[in-house]
């Protein structure tokens, strides 16, 4: 009880920090359980082998050679998600911007509901279903009874069903998705660019949109762009539920399996967890690649 | 603080422009909205309607409540009352999304002004976290979740999500930007301790940031489907039941059609209440390097 004169008068450092410390623990905790320690864990796991309920051996890098040699459906799901990732990483980033940029001219009240219009398919999350009914098999499902009418088919498709057609259409519910958090940060980012910029830039002798686009507009906002990237990643690399909800695991043929997808199997439904994590690493690596060299290209614009 | 940039106009188009500029515009928003609208107009359809062939977009001839009356029926034989998934679903995304907001926002607030050794390093880590959400993470999670005798129970919704980096990142890089260090030192110098400045001062003045969060944590959490971790059926949300009545095949569409559009309802009202704030906040979202 003594003690506690010494917290009369000023306070000293690290005392009057403690309220800092306490508020920084809730995040840190949660953070290192279910972020730091999953990604270190499943480095240390992928050289071993493990289900859950043995015990562990260690494997040295089996679990890497079985997945470039040994396992038929990986090759197949990593060229899936590089696809998947290629196509709609890219087009879904150009896209948020692009529809970004060509609302910021309306007047406030348009360029809300415009805003609202194309981020209602992200906002609603899980309404990729109506996808599902859309596309059913038989000829009620609405896109085959469409080209149907048209006689642009004889006989209803049995789209979710068909190794041909059901990449393209989970990319294209992907990119319906794809105005998300990027799509804000845009709209968000042109907003706020100073407006002086482009009066200076046209003294400057800037001539016409797409000049003014590249020498003020995209290095004004290289820093949103990079954040509207690592969102895209993040979406395209991890497309495995829309996937799995639209084509089912395993999709016909193997065509629609992707890294998450083929992960989860291994993991959660065959408890192979050393070779599960060795197929996570691949992919956190994979993410990071990617990131940092997106990172390097838009160091390149506006120069 | 914003500049109105249509209040600057610079260049005009020229014809051709325009018409491919408001036919991007209306074939993009037309592919954004018709799903939306054909899922909301079928839900008030009779079964018959539904199967008319060719199908009709937007017109209901004779609307009818009947796809959202027979839910409840429709999922009797799962022996769990719809009521249970509608309130676990509210239960989980209103708790989960509180406590992320709330505790975001410390840990922001903590490295933006803190001073602490280490911050910049760990918001870096934070930083490059963001590329990886519970999506990737799930099967190195489920060990976690394994260990702490989390599977199965309510925390799987929960306590991943509070790891979520997004948070965070949005409302520190909010706080570098709206809070000046002016106000920090002056409500020093008054002699207030942290938790004063955080609840007094930083909370009121990031609350444009505090309703984007809760924008985007309700979102996700609202349709996170947990992958292999819940069992028990009374503990599953809203997202479960849907996969399982919109793979009931054509004779149920109507009533998918109807638990879609209940699913729509909260986020659409969560958005309608922090719309005007998410711009705002959004403008200090970029990452710096």
């Amino acid at each position: 009880m003594g003690n506690k004169l010494r917290f009369k008068g000023p306070k000293s450092g690290f005392t009057r920090k403690i309220p800092l410390y306490i508020m920084l623990t809730p995040f840190l905790i949660a953070f290192c359980l279910f972020t730091v320690i999953p990604i270190f864990s499943s480095i240390v796991l992928s050289f071993f082998s493990y289900d859950m309920v043995g015990k562990f051996d260690f494997i040295g890098l089996d679990n890497y050679f079985r997945m470039m040699m040994d396992d038929d459906v990986f090759p197949v799901s990593l060229k899936n998600t590089l696809l998947f990732a290629i196509v709609t990483g890219p087009l879904g980033f150009l896209l948020s911007f692009v529809l970004a940029w060509l609302i910021n001219e309306f007047p406030p009240k348009a360029r809300t509901f415009l805003s609202f219009l194309f981020y209602a398919p992200a906002l609603v999350g899980n309404a990729y279903f109506i996808w599902k009914i859309l596309f059913s098999g038989d000829s009620y499902g609405y896109i085959n009874s469409f080209l149907l009418s048209l006689g642009l088919i004889t006989e209803p498709i049995i789209w979710l069903k068909d190794a041909n057609y059901i990449m393209p259409i989970i990319m294209l519910v992907q990119l319906w998705q794809s105005m998300g958090v990027s799509f804000l940060a845009n709209i968000s980012g042109l907003q706020n660019i100073n407006g002086e910029l482009y009066e200076a830039g046209s003294i400057d002798g800037i001539r016409n949109r797409w000049q003014e686009l590249w020498y003020i507009t995209f290095p004004s906002m290289k820093n949103i762009l990079l954040f509207s990237a690592v969102m895209q990643i993040q979406a395209s690399f991890a497309a495995g539920t829309i996937a799995v909800e639209l084509a089912g695991f395993p999709s016909i043929n193997h065509a629609a399996d992707t890294i998450v997808a083929h992960m989860m199997d291994v993991g959660t439904v065959r408890y192979e967890m050393g070779y599960a994590s060795a197929i996570a690493v691949f992919l956190f690596g994979l993410m990071a690649i990617t990131r940092i060299v997106i990172g390097k290209l838009l160091d390149m614009v506006g120069k | 603080m914003r500049r109105e940039a249509s209040a600057v106009r610079r260049f005009t188009r020229s014809k051709a422009g325009n018409v491919v500029y408001f036919l991007f515009l209306g074939v993009f928003g037309l592919f954004s909205v018709l799903p939306l609208i054909y899922c909301v107009t079928s839900s008030f359809k009779p079964l018959d309607e539904i199967m008319l062939f060719p199908p009709r977009l937007v017109v209901v001839a004779r609307p009818t409540f009947e796809n959202y009356l027979s839910l409840p029926n429709l999922l009797s034989n799962l022996k769990i009352p719809l009521s249970r998934y509608v309130s676990n679903s509210l239960f989980v995304s209103i708790l989960t999304t509180a406590l992320y907001v709330f505790i975001s926002t410390m840990a922001a607030f903590v490295l933006a002004k803190g001073n602490l050794k280490g911050s910049k390093i760990i918001f870096m880590i934070i930083q490059f976290a963001l590329l990886y959400t519970s999506y990737t993470l799930a099967v190195p999670q489920y060990l976690v979740f394994s260990n702490l005798k989390m599977i199965d129970t309510y925390a799987v919704y929960i306590f991943p999500y509070l790891a979520s980096t997004m948070g965070v990142f949005l409302m520190k890089q909010y706080i570098d930007g709206y809070v000046p260090n002016a106000l920090m030192e002056a409500a020093e110098i008054d002699g207030a301790g942290y938790f004063r400045i955080f609840f007094r001062i930083i909370i009121p003045i990031v609350k444009p940031c505090i309703l984007t969060l809760t924008l985007f944590g309700f979102r996700d959490v609202w349709s996170a489907v947990p992958q292999g971790t819940i069992f028990s059926e009374q503990l599953k949300t809203l997202p479960q039941v849907m996969a399982q009545i919109t793979s009931g095949g054509i004779a149920r569409s109507g009533s998918a059609m109807a638990v879609t559009v209940i699913m729509m309802i909260p986020p659409i009202l969560v958005y309608m209440i922090s719309q005007s704030n998410v711009v705002e906040a959004m403008s200090s979202a970029g990452i710096k390097e």
